[in-house]
Order: C-alpha cells, then sequence, then structure tokens
C-alpha cells in the first residue's frame, strides 16, 4: 500500500550482508514491538520522525530494551560509548547507527 | 483464588507469600513461574490471563510469588538463584505440582524434575544486560557518567540496583552465568510459535487476548494428548 516508489533493493538475493531495505524493515519492526504499535503506522517513520525524547513511551528501560531487541535481531553488539543523544533522537539517527554497525560488524 | 503459602528463606525460616490459584483439586496441575523483575510487570496480567483460560480447559495451575518479588516482603537483595530454585521446588511440593509452565528467566530456576514448557525462555545473562543498559542510559541523562563494565564490577563486589530492584551480590555473579539448562521433558515455546511481539518488549505494560489463548491452547492440547 506504500505509495513510494517500488524498490529493487531486496536482502534475498544479495550475498553482501544485510541491504538497507532490510535493516529499515526490521528496525520498524523492533520499534512497533516496543511501542506497541502498528507495523503501518512504523512504516510511516521517516529519518526525521523523534524518538527519545519525543515519545513519553520511550523511556530508559525500554531504549534498553530497544537496544538490546536490535542486537539480536540485527546480529550486532551495541556498547556503552555507541549510545548518544544524537543516535537516539530520531529514527533517522537510529537507522544509520545500524547500517554502520553492520558494516563494522 | 487469592491465597498466600509457606516460602523457604535462605536462613531456615519462612515467608508469608501471594498465591495466585485455579485448585479445583483436577488432574493436572500446573506451577507457574513469573518472569523476573521489570518483565514481571509487563506479563503480570498475560500470566494470569493464560491461567484463566487453562482453568477453563480443565487444568489446575498455581502462581506463587518468589521471595523478594512482586508482593513479596522478603528482602530481594537476600535473595540467590539457589535461594529462588528452593522456593521453587518448596512451590512444586506444597501444590503437588504435575507440571510446571516457566516464563522467560523464570526457566532458570524450574524445577528439574517436573515435565512441561518454557515460554521464551531468557538467559540470566540477557536479562541483566538490558537492566545495566537501562541504568547508564538513565545515568548519562542526568549527566553522569556510569559504564557498563564499572556497574558489573560493583555489582559483582556490593551487589546493584538495577531499575529499582536491589540485586545481592551472590545473585548479580550467579545471573551472569545463568543459562537454560537443556531439557528432555520441558518444551521450549518460542514467540514465533505464540504470534506476534512478546508482551516483554513493550515500553509500558500491556496485555493480548490472542496471545494468551495462543500459549493456553499449546498447553492445553498437549495436556489432553497424553491423557
Amino acid at each position: 500500500m506504500s505509495i513510494t516508489p517500488a524498490s529493487n533493493e531486496d536482502d534475498d538475493h544479495s550475498g553482501i550482508g544485510m541491504s538497507r531495505v532490510r535493516i529499515d524493515r526490521e528496525l520498524k519492526s523492533v520499534i512497533s514491538d516496543v511501542l506497541g504499535i502498528d507495523p503501518e503506522q512504523a512504516a510511516e517513520f521517516t529519518p526525521e520522525t523523534g524518538l527519545f525524547g519525543h515519545l513519553p513511551e520511550l523511556d530508559s528501560m525500554a531504549v534498553a530494551g530497544l537496544l538490546t531487541e536490535m542486537e539480536d535481531r540485527l546480529d550486532i553488539v551495541i556498547d556503552d560509548d555507541d549510545v548518544d543523544g544524537e543516535m537516539l533522537e530520531t529514527y533517522g539517527g537510529l537507522l544509520s547507527f545500524a547500517e554502520a554497525k553492520i558494516i563494522e560488524g | 483464588m487469592i491465597g498466600n503459602w509457606q516460602a523457604p528463606l535462605a536462613d531456615g525460616s519462612k515467608s508469608e507469600e501471594l498465591l495466585v490459584s485455579f485448585d479445583e483439586d483436577r488432574r493436572t496441575r500446573l506451577l507457574v513461574l513469573p518472569a523476573w523483575f521489570d518483565e514481571a510487570n509487563k506479563l503480570r496480567r498475560f500470566t494470569v490471563e493464560v491461567m484463566r483460560r487453562l482453568d477453563g480447559a480443565g487444568l489446575d495451575s498455581f502462581l506463587p510469588d518468589i521471595p523478594g518479588c512482586n508482593e513479596s516482603l522478603a528482602p530481594l537483595d537476600d535473595q540467590t538463584m539457589e535461594s529462588w530454585r528452593e522456593a521453587a521446588d518448596a512451590a512444586a511440593k506444597t501444590f503437588a505440582a504435575t507440571h510446571v509452565l516457566s516464563i522467560r528467566a523464570g526457566a532458570l530456576i524450574a524445577p528439574q524434575e517436573l515435565s512441561g514448557w518454557r515460554y521464551a525462555p531468557q538467559s540470566g545473562r540477557k536479562q541483566l544486560r538490558s537492566m545495566i543498559r537501562a541504568r547508564t542510559i538513565a545515568a548519562r541523562e542526568q549527566g553522569l557518567q556510569e559504564t557498563s563494565e564499572e556497574l558489573s564490577q560493583q555489582g559483582r563486589r556490593d551487589g546493584l540496583t538495577l531499575g529499582g530492584w536491589d540485586i545481592g551480590p551472590s545473585m548479580f555473579q550467579q545471573l551472569e552465568r545463568a543459562e537454560t539448562e537443556p531439557s528432555d521433558t520441558q518444551v521450549e515455546i518460542a514467540q514465533s510459535t505464540v504470534g506476534g511481539p512478546g508482551l516483554w518488549l513493550r515500553a509500558e505494560p500491556d496485555e493480548n487476548p490472542e496471545q494468551a489463548d495462543a500459549l493456553a491452547a499449546i498447553v492445553a492440547l498437549a495436556m489432553s494428548d497424553r491423557t
């Protein structure tokens, strides 16, 4: 039902790790699980969508759960030093962080 | 349905603890071991909803407070994994449990001799990691610097308060190593089998009738196969 142009980029045929499309999908899925919102609503997140400090449900305990779930589903390790305000402020920040971690990993 | 039971404490004394039960002296008597710490709150209603459905399916179930948890007056920082295992064993005997259903980290203390199920079992290490992370994030928000490594050292030495839970040094060290033992008799029920996202992930406690239906159906069907 998306009105954005269809992307040819899909991970199922790629041998070079997780594609951006798949990272985006997994990350939105984690956020919708943590916030208890419909996947459709999470699908509408843009890079500018505010997270920590914008969504009252997302307190430190919820953020910790979110990061731990990201580690599991994206197969990354998130260190103390990785966690800063910028990374958590917007959806785009979190997505860039996840992509960087996967490339690094 | 709301009662109490006498749980053993490490010093040999007893502690009166809350018990939620559906007891009609039926053939299957299921001991329910709840999730721990923050997850206990998030899954409390779900856990009782599953028991309600099992009652409807003709199964007895017993959800005891373990010392230091939920409504317990026993100090949490006095508890260890051994004292919790003893409490779970004592609960199994007290209620003459025939089976066990453990939820998340509850699997870590489930009596080995009982057959049953482990719903989405969680290791102590992961449970701890998430709680320590919550604390470092909260500290940073207040302009304090706390690292996971420093906090872990402090936890091993003196114990640590994580998310309002006072975890003693023995419990802390045991949690760091606690993994669910493989079991031939306690079957793992993964969240993917129940369907939908695990309620422990939610930022706020919630409920989900479909998931409660699914978990209760898995247990009830397995029991009807055996009888």
